[in-house]
């Protein structure tokens, strides 16, 4: 579904993605892992066309992404912080949304705004929702039009543990559904029961790309955070 | 572009900041003309207001306004949607909401109280000059990530286009006083748009002066039908270079 | 316009009168009665196409002191009509004379004449001399009226005359330049003529006097004249009155004259570099009041002046209200309105020999606490910028920017280079009705 080529960009001094390779498929759900500053979100901005690289080719559905915008269609984006116009209503917000992709209007997915109860607080403005219901907000849009791939930057952060819980449901829906899904989380118990692939990053360059299943077999570890400590220690020594 | 446009207003027009610019011209534009014993003073007083609050206000409002939405400018771009489309959108939304405010606030006191040539002119100069300075307010924050180097850069180029340059104008004028220089302030008026609105202004305000001395070679140029084109093509220019030239930096730009 | 509503006279053409002179229509009547009494054993000469007296010349030739001369309508081409007689001569429906572009028409040299609805055009237009369409030379007691002159090049042309009536009548000249246009009414030293209600149009100067004393000139409308609305030189102890001077290529210039009255005269839309709504030069012991100037570049602009009182009258929207030049002295300014205008008073020097006390001027900022209805501070009202534009013109094109404004705070805050003595000391704070 998504390729990229030996990508780099620099941003003046930092190299935060260093010739990094990827092929994600569909049907897969991939946590996106790495220190604070290893490139990720900056991987998820390249292929969401937000960063430009500075070299390296991202194909999406196998057409180049360079100066096109109709592929984004098929992603649903949730950033890390969700801001918004501050007058704006959550009504607005979705509204907004909807008249950008009317592509295919009346198959709009609204579970998530079913079950995080927004429909009692449509008129409310944005300036005046709390942390986590703005994420809440970000995370119905970002499902909201079915899309095949659906891209969450630390989707549970300021999540309330229900909440949370209801998403993680709905992650775990649409991978069924067939969907490619790519998260970036710090919280790496939460996503023991999402995941399929494992894609590590650090300083800008891909560490390893696997299978959960892979690692697990070859850490010997259930739980995954207990496998990714036990991968770096080995790294590290 | 429809598809933001019409919520990026909304969200605009109900800004406070907004409300209060509108309603504070809106008391301005009413006292000026009801306190005045002439209305002439009172078209002097909005002249200063057309000429100095409204650049400054829609310049750093504008300003900040883009670099508080710089999240929601991200999630626009992650959306399938032209970077041109986004950042036309945003440009169109804060030039009709400051429009709007500037209409309700200062020219519909105009209108009611001095729905003359001056009057329209007013109007239409205070709304050339909205869109004016937000452009360049888009041209500011385009140019460099750093929300308070963005004001401070945008508080610049008000004090720039509303100060500086007149008093350089004004050494020129003294440093080479004999020579014949009318031409020449003609063409330098068109580098700064607030002076070619305060001429157009001052050709109907002040018209009885212009026309003595130098008010000839002004009188052949602004006084007549071309010349009117002509500064208001200058303005438009000055709508559409910085606003085009941001566009080139928001189209390349990494969010 | 009005704002006295003064209905003294409501004829057409007038705009706020004063009766300052009531003398003149005493005269008018006066004289009327008196050419009754004469012709009373008088006799009428008809004069027509169809008729056995063809010519106008032959009728007058015919005339004896008292006699009528009647014209019926038609176009009578005689070139140059001499009428030396005391006569009437009177047009029905206005016939026309024609000079054919190359004659004077009428020529009048004689004592209680009358000349009365005829239309006077096409008349000769010379290098080598000034060609009248109606000449009055060395004349007592002529009056021509209700006449129409078209297409003349000087209209009324008088000379060494004296107590002559040119009344209600229209001349239109279609000058374009200063060197081919005449006069419309042309006076040379005459005394005691009355120019009353005339309208006059296209011509080089509206009026011009030159020698020409104790003279009325009353609600005459002067437009649109390539030089002036009126011009006048050495024409002592007359009087303007209601008179209109607008559109006028130049506005008015009055020189080398003292008592000289303007009362009520209106003096519009003279724009220019040199124009004026008035231009006095060396003009002394004189008064100008109730006078309205609006629109002008320059309303008035005084050199050499001196004892000139200036009051009531009303500055409405010029470019400068009054440029008065170091040269002028004793002048009085008092109970004037200066509303909306760019530049109140601009001046040429720091010594100020004349005062400005007790106008009212729209753009004074002071209070009046002791509410006496001045101002308690005094009001400067020459502005630094204006100063600025006297020495380098150029620098209009800055007015009413910022930095401008920012000067002549600063100048009013520390005055610096404006005359520091040429100032209103009890400025009204209400504007007056006049």
């Amino acid at each position: 579904m998504i390729t990229a080529k030996n990508i780099t960009k620099q941003f003046g001094k930092l190299k935060a993605l260093d010739n990094v390779s990827v092929s994600f498929a569909k049907g897969e759900c991939i946590a996106l892992l790495g220190p604070n500053g290893s490139g990720k979100t900056t991987l998820i901005k390249a292929l969401l066309g937000m960063v430009v690289p500075d070299s390296g080719t991202i194909h999406f559905a196998g057409q180049d992404i360079a100066n096109k915008w109709r592929y984004r269609n098929q992603i649903g984006y949730m950033p890390q912080i969700g801001r918004y116009p501050e007058n704006m209503t959550i009504a607005h917000v979705i509204d907004m949304m909807k008249d950008i992709r009317k592509a295919d209007s009346g198959k709009h997915d609204e579970d998530l705004i079913e079950s995080f109860g927004l429909k009692r607080m449509m008129d409310k403005r944005m300036r005046t929702l709390s942390g986590g219901t703005t994420q809440k907000v970000s995370a119905s849009l970002a499902f909201l039009f079915n899309p095949d791939v659906l891209i969450l930057d630390e989707p549970t952060a300021g999540l309330d543990p229900l909440s949370s819980e209801l998403l993680k449901q709905k992650i775990i829906k649409e991978k069924q559904n067939g969907k490619l899904i790519l998260i970036t989380s710090h919280i790496l118990s939460e996503l023991d029961d999402l995941i399929t692939e494992v894609f590590y990053m650090q300083e800008g360059r891909l560490l390893f790309h696997k299978k959960l299943s892979a690692l697990k077999e070859e850490t010997g570890e259930i739980k995954l955070s207990k496998a990714i400590a036990k991968i770096m220690s080995v790294k590290a020594v | 572009m429809k598809k933001i446009l019409k919520y990026v207003i909304v969200d605009i027009v109900q800004n406070r900041i907004v409300i209060i610019y509108t309603l504070l011209l809106l008391i301005i534009s009413l006292s000026v003309f009801n306190l005045e014993s002439n209305s002439a003073k009172g078209l002097l007083s909005l002249l200063n207001i057309i000429l100095i609050i409204v650049p400054l206000i829609c310049i750093i409002f504008s300003t900040i306004y883009i670099y508080n939405s710089s999240e929601f400018i991200e999630l626009l771009v992650s959306q399938p949607l032209k970077r041109r489309t986004i950042w036309a959108s945003i440009f169109s939304g804060l030039a009709i909401s400051l429009s709007l405010a500037f209409f309700i606030g200062a020219g519909i006191p105009l209108l009611l109280y001095n729905a003359d040539a001056t009057g329209f002119m007013m109007i239409a100069m205070g709304l050339f000059l909205t869109v004016v300075f937000v452009s360049i307010a888009m041209l500011a924050a385009g140019l460099t990530r750093d929300k308070a180097k963005g004001i401070g850069l945008s508080i610049l180029l008000w004090l720039f286009f509303s100060l500086i340059f007149d008093a350089l104008v004004l050494f020129l004028l003294f440093q080479f006083q004999d020579y014949p220089l009318e031409r020449l302030m003609v063409f330098f008026s068109f580098f700064n748009p607030i002076d070619l609105s305060r001429i157009q202004i001052l050709l109907h305000m002040d018209i009885s002066a212009l026309m003595g001395y130098t008010g000839a070679v002004f009188r052949e140029f602004f006084g007549n039908s071309m010349g009117i084109m002509l500064s208001f093509a200058g303005l438009t220019i000055w709508i559409f270079m910085p606003l085009l030239f941001s566009l080139k930096k928001f189209k390349a730009k990494d969010l | 316009m009005n704002e006295e509503g003064n209905a003294c006279f409501p004829a057409k053409k007038q705009i706020g009168m004063n009766i300052k002179h009531p003398f003149a229509i005493v005269n008018i009547a006066f004289l009327l009665l008196l050419l009754t009494i004469l012709s009373a054993d008088a006799k009428t000469i008809t004069v027509g196409k169809s008729r056995s007296v063809k010519t106008i010349q032959k009728g007058i030739d015919m005339a004896n002191t008292g006699d009528t001369v009647l014209v019926y309508p038609g176009i009578y081409k005689e070139r140059n009509i001499l009428l030396q007689k005391s006569i009437v001569l009177k047009g029905i429906n206005h016939p026309v004379l024609d000079g054919e572009n190359k004659y004077e028409i009428l020529s009048v040299k004689t004592k209680n004449a009358t000349i009365d609805g005829f239309r006077l055009q096409h008349s000769g237009r010379s290098e080598m001399r000034d060609m009248g369409a109606l000449n009055i030379y060395d004349s007592y007691r002529v009056t021509a009226i209700n006449n129409i002159l078209d297409d003349t090049n000087f209209g009324f042309y008088i000379q060494n005359s004296r107590s002559c009536t040119i009344k209600d009548n229209s001349i239109t000249a279609y000058g374009k330049n200063e060197v081919q246009s005449g006069n419309g009414i042309n006076a040379w030293r005459s005394d005691s003529l009355l120019i009353i209600g005339n309208t006059i149009k296209g011509h080089r100067d509206g009026l011009y006097f030159e020698f020409v004393t104790n003279s009325l000139v009353w609600r005459n409308i002067s437009t649109r004249n390539v030089r002036y609305g009126i011009h006048f030189m050495f024409s002592h102890h007359d009087t303007y009155i209601g008179n209109v001077f607008e559109d006028n290529d130049s506005g008015v210039a009055v020189m080398y004259t003292n008592h000289i009255y303007m009362y009520n005269n209106h003096f519009l839309n003279n724009w220019g570099d040199a124009a004026y709504g008035i231009l006095l030069k060396d003009i002394t012991d004189s008064d100008i009041s109730g006078n309205h100037f609006t629109k002008n570049t320059v309303a008035i602009h005084m050199e050499g002046c001196s004892r000139i009182n200036l009051y009531k009258n009303a500055f409405y929207d010029n470019g400068w209200a009054v440029k008065i030049q170091a040269s002028c002295d004793n002048n009085d300014f008092t109970r004037n309105n200066f509303t909306g205008n760019t530049f109140d008073i601009g001046t040429n020097g720091s010594l100020v020999l004349n005062t400005f006390n007790g106008n009212y001027w729209d753009k004074y900022e002071g209070y009046d606490l002791n509410r006496d209805r001045t101002g308690d501070v005094a009001y400067h009202p020459v502005s630094m910028y204006s100063m600025i534009i006297d020495s380098n013109p150029a620098a209009l094109v800055l007015f009413r920017s910022l930095i401008v404004s920012l000067l002549d705070e600063s100048e009013k805050i520390l005055p610096g280079v404006t005359p520091e003595e040429l100032r209103d000391t009890r400025p009204l704070m209400k504007r007056l009705l006049l």
